[in-house]
């Protein structure tokens, strides 16, 4: 006999957002339900003890990220949040067909922006957003690369409205990083909540390893029948280096950095204890800018010398492709509607958010007249650094925005506040709603393939709308329901 | 099917000083363990400048203005993060390696490292005090000991391994030389006759103790054994796992293994200087090498361990062609 004890969940109100466990669904099979009842049997207390034993865990593992201030370099856990967030199979079919089909779009603009350039021809993008994009690669022009595909690796941004309509954020098309966490949240979710997954229909999510092995394998060099690949970190340094790591384990390649490659007659070696070893495909978790000192930024000591040379010979393959940062670019996001149906003639099965260009005369008027009510982001910048939301500004942070504005509308873009669904979430105060978004990491060699879910990203403080790592968001497991079907029974007691 | 897959020679490099470095930080603990069982009230500062002298430690401990005291050569060894040769900055380095290795290493080995990393980087002050101390050095030995086990029953035995070992024995062998030097330095009580002799053994049986050694000592040593025996047990015996000529019996059985089974080329001139450094050590009775000095001896074996070590270092780690630039930036000592 249990005790009846308080519900952790009597006084979880989400409202006026979409709440992704609460809002109720067709097709869950009771699964949003039987997590509610058995954490309710777990209850607050115990729901704590074990939440915290999950992050010593990662401590102890160094599943870490590590955060640069001035002197220190501190090991950060991306924080932990035990109330897994529940994709249903219906939903997981939209957003994965939706991720496809951006992805498609992405890399047919890339090669036609790189080639025959029709998109700019036929006028639907203006010439300058493209060309006069700083990530934009000359050196990528008439260039092939396998399969058309420049982005191997894509993590699109996806958010939830109040009425549950998903919406997509941004794409990374160039090096998006979070997908080791997926993985993890799920290994440390099996073995900490046991009691909390059984009988749950769950799309598995280990096989992200073997599936990006795959794509790099496709992507080698024509005639390389057993190719080496090998993932290019800029080494320990590095705040994704936890990532770097996972990722060449599950792939089962070696991690190197850019002094232990080296190239010679346009081909790439590394250096082995036994010589020199021919590399076909890498997979590079650094920028453009660092690849390649002769030819980008010559003070990089990342990067390898030649690289490039050797790529444009067809002697090695990256991942992703140089140059895909002007497909993500904030700017030439407001377009992707158009690209959509321009390359692929269909509709957007995933809208985007409404947004201004500042750059066009209407987009800047209409920013700054309503500045206030709108969240500005600067288009060329990652991890959300200098955003500025309307709403939850001071008059003095508007009057910075406005100035930052007019001093440059190109580098702006402005969207209306999206009421971002919310989790129930473990906070000091007990079960409170969190805002959440979601990255699904989609793999394209020959063809793409999406992980089931992605990476739920909560903002851990109350209302906060930002939920980057390096902000102090935290993520979450997201159970992608493979099916409608009824949950599994308990097998035994909840633990508490 | 499985495939043999190239190591990096970064990884080779990154495996050998890891292993050394956690040698280091075992054998550390030892020698201040012995140091602290040979401190004689009145006598103590003596005992502990000593440990200065063995690791070559005299020209870093004067910067830091400090006088021989007890206290401060614990502190300079156990708490100083900056004193390459303490503890916790041989175990920040043994981690950074570690660090770099993880897609090599196993989970297994990486988290006992750095849970192990975390408790010796906080060391109380308290720590060092009184009986304390020595509870301190058992918990660093088994540290390392732990990471020693996990290894053999974790980590994949490719060459890896190998270097991984190399790493570790010539560390070894290089720390037991210093272990049979500690005796050298130090001060026997200006007695003589019985009380001398005595005395003498005490100090030796602390240096079997500290060396893991002293009940095989007794085990394979005749009835009214000499220092000497001591010494010849600590260098030539070859089934005492820290003696210098079983740690150079397994280096030249790896070296050998690098060539036959992993077909690396480099191996010879290693080789030749492990026979030299053997033919050395066991060509003539442990008696006529003290009668010459052993201190000056195991000196020569130290810098024959040195060059060893570098032409492992030339011969896998660097220098590969065509980029003699390579800017090797390792965490080495």
């Amino acid at each position: 006999m249990q005790h009846s004890r308080p519900d952790p969940f009597a006084d979880y109100r989400p409202d006026p957002y979409f709440c992704e466990l609460t809002t109720g669904r067709p097709g869950d099979g009771g699964a949003a339900a039987a997590v509610r009842a058995r954490i309710g049997a777990i209850g607050l207390e115990a729901l704590r003890a074990r939440a915290a034993a999950a992050e010593h865990d990662l401590i102890n593992l160094g599943i870490t990220f590590t955060v640069y201030s001035d002197a220190n370099a501190i090991d950060r856990i991306l924080p932990f949040d035990c109330i897994p967030r529940i994709l249903t199979a219906a939903e997981w079919q939209v957003l994965e067909a939706g991720v496809k089909q951006r992805v498609a779009a992405l890399n047919l603009f890339l090669h036609d922006i790189y080639h025959a350039r029709r998109i700019v021809k036929e006028g639907v993008i203006p010439a300058e957003l493209v060309f006069g994009n700083p990530n934009y690669r000359p050196e990528m022009e008439e260039f092939p690369v396998r399969f058309g595909t420049y982005v191997h690796i894509c993590g699109t941004d996806i958010v939830r409205d109040d009425a549950g309509k998903f919406l997509v954020l941004e794409d990374n098309a160039r090096t998006p990083s979070g997908v080791s966490y997926v993985v993890e949240n799920r290994h440390l979710m099996s073995r900490t909540f046991p009691d909390l997954m059984a009988g749950m229909r769950l799309r598995p999510v280990d096989d992200y390893g073997l599936r990006l092995l795959s794509a790099m394998v496709e992507i080698a060099p024509v005639g390389v029948d057993d190719p080496q690949v090998v993932l290019l970190s800029p080494g320990i340094y590095n705040s994704a280096y936890f990532e770097h790591v996972f990722l060449s384990r599950e792939m089962g390649v070696p991690l190197v950095e850019g002094a232990d490659l080296f190239v010679e007659h346009d081909k790439v070696w590394m250096r082995t204890t036994g010589g020199s070893r021919p590399v076909h495909t890498i997979y590079r978790r650094l920028g453009d800018d660092f690849l390649d000192p002769t030819v980008f930024r010559p003070d990089s000591l990342l990067g390898v010398p030649g690289l490039i040379g050797a790529w444009r010979r067809g002697n090695v393959a990256l991942a992703n492709a140089v140059g895909t940062g002007v497909a993500d670019d904030k700017a030439v996001y407001a377009y992707m509607p158009r690209l959509i149906r321009f390359y692929l003639d269909e509709e957007p099965i995933l809208s985007n958010v409404e947004t201004h260009i500042c750059r066009e005369p209407e987009g800047l008027a209409y920013t700054r007249d309503h500045l206030a009510e709108l969240v500005v982001k600067p288009v060329g910048e990652s991890g959300g650094y200098g955003i500025t939301i309307g709403p939850r500004a001071s008059s003095e942070q508007l009057e910075h925005a406005r100035a930052a504005l007019l001093a440059d509308p190109a580098n702006w873009i402005s969207q209306p506040v999206v009421s971002l669904s919310v989790t129930p979430t473990l906070t000091e105060d007990g079960i409170r709603p969190r805002h959440v978004d979601l990255r699904p990491y989609a793999v394209t060699g020959r063809d793409t393939w999406v992980l089931p879910g992605g990476l739920s990203r909560v903002a851990l403080r109350a209302g906060s709308l930002v939920v980057n790592s390096s902000q102090g968001g935290g993520s979450k497991d997201t159970w992608v329901l493979a099916d409608d079907g009824p949950v599994g029974g308990l097998t035994g007691e909840v633990r508490r | 099917m499985t495939r043999e897959q190239p190591l990096l020679a970064r990884y080779a490099e990154n495996l050998f000083w890891m292993a050394r470095y956690l040698e280091r930080v075992e054998n550390m603990a030892r020698l201040v363990e012995v140091t602290q069982t040979f401190e004689s009230p009145g006598r103590e500062a003596e005992s502990w400048s000593a440990l200065i002298r063995i690791n070559a430690d005299e020209a870093g401990f004067a910067k830091r203005g400090l006088a021989p005291t007890a206290d401060a050569v614990k502190r300079f060894y156990l708490l100083d993060h900056d004193n390459p040769t303490s503890i916790p900055a041989s175990l920040e380095a043994a981690r950074t390696n570690a660090r770099t290795l993880r897609p090599l290493i196993s989970t297994e080995m990486w988290t006992q490292l750095n849970v192990f990393h975390r408790a010796v980087m906080a060391i109380p002050e308290t720590e060092l005090q009184g009986d304390r101390l020595s509870r301190l050095c058992g918990r660093i030995k088994e540290g390392v000991q732990t990471h020693t086990g996990i290894t053999d029953g974790t980590f994949f035995r490719d060459q890896g391994w190998l270097f991984y070992q190399l790493g570790r024995l010539i560390e070894r062998a290089d720390q037991t030389t210093r272990l049979v030097d500690i005796r050298y330095h130090l001060l026997v009580p200006a007695d003589n006759g019985e009380a001398l002799r005595v005395a003498e053994l005490t100090q030796w049986g602390g240096v079997l103790r500290a060396a893991a050694g002293y009940h095989a000592f007794r085990r394979v040593a005749p009835p009214g054994f000499t220092p000497s025996d001591v010494v010849s047990f600590l260098l030539t015996d070859t089934h005492f796992p820290r003696s210098v000529a079983l740690c150079l019996e397994q280096i030249e059985w790896i070296l050998g293994k690098l060539r036959s089974r992993w077909g690396l080329r480099g191996t010879v001139a290693s080789l030749e200087r492990v026979e030299d450094l053997r033919g050395g050590l066991l060509g003539r009775p442990v008696e006529s090498i003290i009668a010459d000095g052993l201190h000056i001896f195991l000196d020569h074996v130290q810098q024959d361990l040195i060059l060893l070590a570098g032409g492992i270092g030339t011969a896998f780690f660097r220098d590969w062609p065509p980029a003699a630039e390579q800017g090797q930036v390792q965490t080495q000592g």
